[in-house]
């Protein structure tokens, strides 16, 4: 039977959306008991969301006060801690959960599987290299323990209706005091947040500016849409860095994704290949952003976007 | 501090489509051009940067793969680092056997700041940078899109999914290279002649008392699955059109 930790990721009231992915990916091996563990400072609230999610057997509340704001140094030896007598450790694929994992592996003498996609067994996964452009089929020593990584666009989410066990966890860890939060610099936004919205347009180098940028938030307000932008975009300062999609940003799979302005570079298609369905709409017939489009317009953004917008 | 050490990795160059062998083993590396890993070359324009103000004394390229690795090696050594240390190994080591690697060069050469990329653009792991600093028992900072350093700390600014984070770290400690920390300099014909005096050691990973193991076995490769091909829509009524046909709208 396969005993797996889900190591939950939280800004202290929420639990992240990530945490019923993993769920997800975890429930595919077969005979699995899952339990998730919340490294927290006060972590009820985020316990009792966690223990909804279907599927859990159990959910683990470490609470110290030095857990907050999350610093991978600070919960990767309560994780080991808490891992003894799992066969499996899993977390999410976001930037909380790639920091942290790794250290973890390495101080259970461990490489870690990243970013699985799909599994083939216990210890058999399928994951994503060369910016996707190969898929490998990795298998884990039998004998160890095995950590990971679940790329969460590969996953819908676990349901929810569960009241599964919430009990405390006591970690007696030294914990070091050698990195020490500063500070969050972060765009407040009432939008649908990025990675985990139903519908999300994004803008590319095509606008221009910042200010021309403005056309596709109305668009995305319009239709309820996160937006996003290509790499390109964030490069010359039109919008922030957590808005990037691709493969050095964020990896989501909306049921609509709409691309403005984007030629379609293989690092950004990597960020999008899991949409539901794709619209691009660029000057240049010949961007290779048409060629994974579902539906693809020829124009101007800055005739054919203002028009959809009042078509609406 | 007196040392600084970059890890550089050599990888299927940037620009070049990757495809899968027809037989499923692995992908298509013959007479492909190969780089530095771009991660890692923004981690050396960093260290470099450092050296150029005066917080370092040297910078140090360490690499371990093949040895053709000693070609991305002289560049590093071109773009300015002082000297190189290649740890030879045929078969592509696991991230948790470099940072093993690493650790035992990090204590063999005091080295005050380990900078690396935050993942190779082939294998895509995103795994030494934290391994190392979890065997060295020292901070890291990852996916850093900024780097000051201060005497025995650094301030680090990391490009993390809510935004940007800062973190101040005690050093030694490593940290990770993200896209936009920099952009690296270009490599001077004369830079080139120069780098070949430099000092450029080889060692094996046996000479380091490291022995690999433990490692994940890769067997079949595949290509990722194609999306199908989609329609063109002549105007935006067409859209408005395709997105209603779709339950879209």
């Amino acid at each position: 039977m396969a005993k797996i930790l889900i190591i939950a990721e939280h800004d202290g009231s929420t639990l992240n959306p990530s945490a019923a992915k993993s769920v997800a990916c975890a429930a595919d091996i077969s005979d699995a008991e899952i339990d998730v563990l919340v490294l927290a400072a006060d972590g009820e609230s985020v316990a009792s969301q966690a223990a909804e999610i279907a599927g859990v057997s159990r959910v683990l509340v470490a609470n110290n006060a030095a857990n907050e704001p999350a610093l991978a140094v600070v919960h990767a030896p309560q994780v080991v801690a808490a891992a003894s007598g799992y066969s499996h450790v899993f977390g999410p694929s976001t930037t909380w959960g790639k920091d942290l994992m790794p250290r973890v592996a390495a101080l259970l003498s461990v490489n870690q599987i990243s970013d699985i996609m799909a599994v083939l067994g216990s210890h058999e996964f399928r994951r994503p290299i060369y910016a996707g452009n190969a898929i490998v089929t990795v298998t884990a020593p039998a004998e160890s323990v095995v950590v990971a990584t679940v790329r969460t666009a590969s996953y819908k989410s676990a349901g929810g209706g569960n009241s599964a066990a919430v009990e405390s966890l006591e970690l007696d860890v030294e914990l070091p005091t050698h990195t020490r939060f500063v500070e969050l610099q972060s765009g407040s936004s009432d939008r649908p947040d990025l990675q985990t919205a139903a519908r999300v347009v994004s803008g590319g180098r095509a606008l221009g500016s910042a200010e021309d940028f403005e056309i596709i938030y109305k668009l995305a307000d319009k239709l309820g849409a996160g937006v996003g932008a290509s790499r390109a975009a964030v490069d010359a300062g039109y919008v922030p860095n957590e808005m990037q999609v691709g493969q050095t940003g964020k990896i989501i799979a909306p049921e609509l994704y709409v691309a403005i302005g984007i030629s379609g570079a293989i690092q950004h298609l990597t960020g999008i290949k899991d949409a539901g369905t794709i619209v691009a709409i660029n000057k240049d017939s010949e961007a290779p952003i048409f060629e994974v489009a579902d539906i693809g317009l020829v124009a101007d953004l800055f005739d054919a976007v203002p028009e959809l917008e009042a078509k609406l | 501090m007196k040392t600084i050490l970059v890890g550089i990795k050599r990888a299927v160059d940037y620009n070049v489509r990757v495809r899968v062998k027809s037989d499923g083993t692995g992908v298509e590396t013959d007479g492909v051009k190969m780089s530095i890993n771009p991660f890692d070359e923004i981690a050396l324009e960093e260290a470099l940067r450092l050296k150029e103000a005066g917080r370092t004394e040297e910078v140090v390229v360490i690499s371990v793969g093949p040895s053709e690795a000693q070609q991305q090696l002289r560049t590093g050594l071109a773009m300015g680092a002082d000297r190189a240390i290649l740890i030879e190994s045929d078969d592509a080591p696991q991230p948790l056997t470099l940072a093993r690697a690493f650790l035992k060069l990090v204590e063999k050469e005091n080295a005050g700041l380990v900078l690396l990329g935050k993942q190779s653009i082939d294998s895509d792991n995103n795994q030494t940078g934290q391994m190392l600093a979890a065997l060295w028992g020292r901070p890291q900072a990852t996916s850093a899109s900024g780097i000051e350093v201060d005497g025995d700390t650094a301030r680090v600014t990391r490009e993390v999914d809510a935004g940007l984070e800062v973190v101040d770290i005690d050093l030694p400690g490593v940290i990770t290279a993200d896209l936009r920390l920099n952009t690296p300099r270009y490599v001077k014909l004369p830079d080139i002649m120069k780098a070949k005096k430099k000092p450029l050691e080889t060692m094996s990973l046996a000479d380091l008392g490291v022995e690999a193991g433990g490692d994940i076995v890769s067997s079949a490769f595949a290509p990722p699955e194609e999306r199908s091909k989609g329609v063109i829509v002549e105007d935006v009524a067409g859209l408005v059109g395709a997105l209603k046909e779709k339950g879209l709208l």
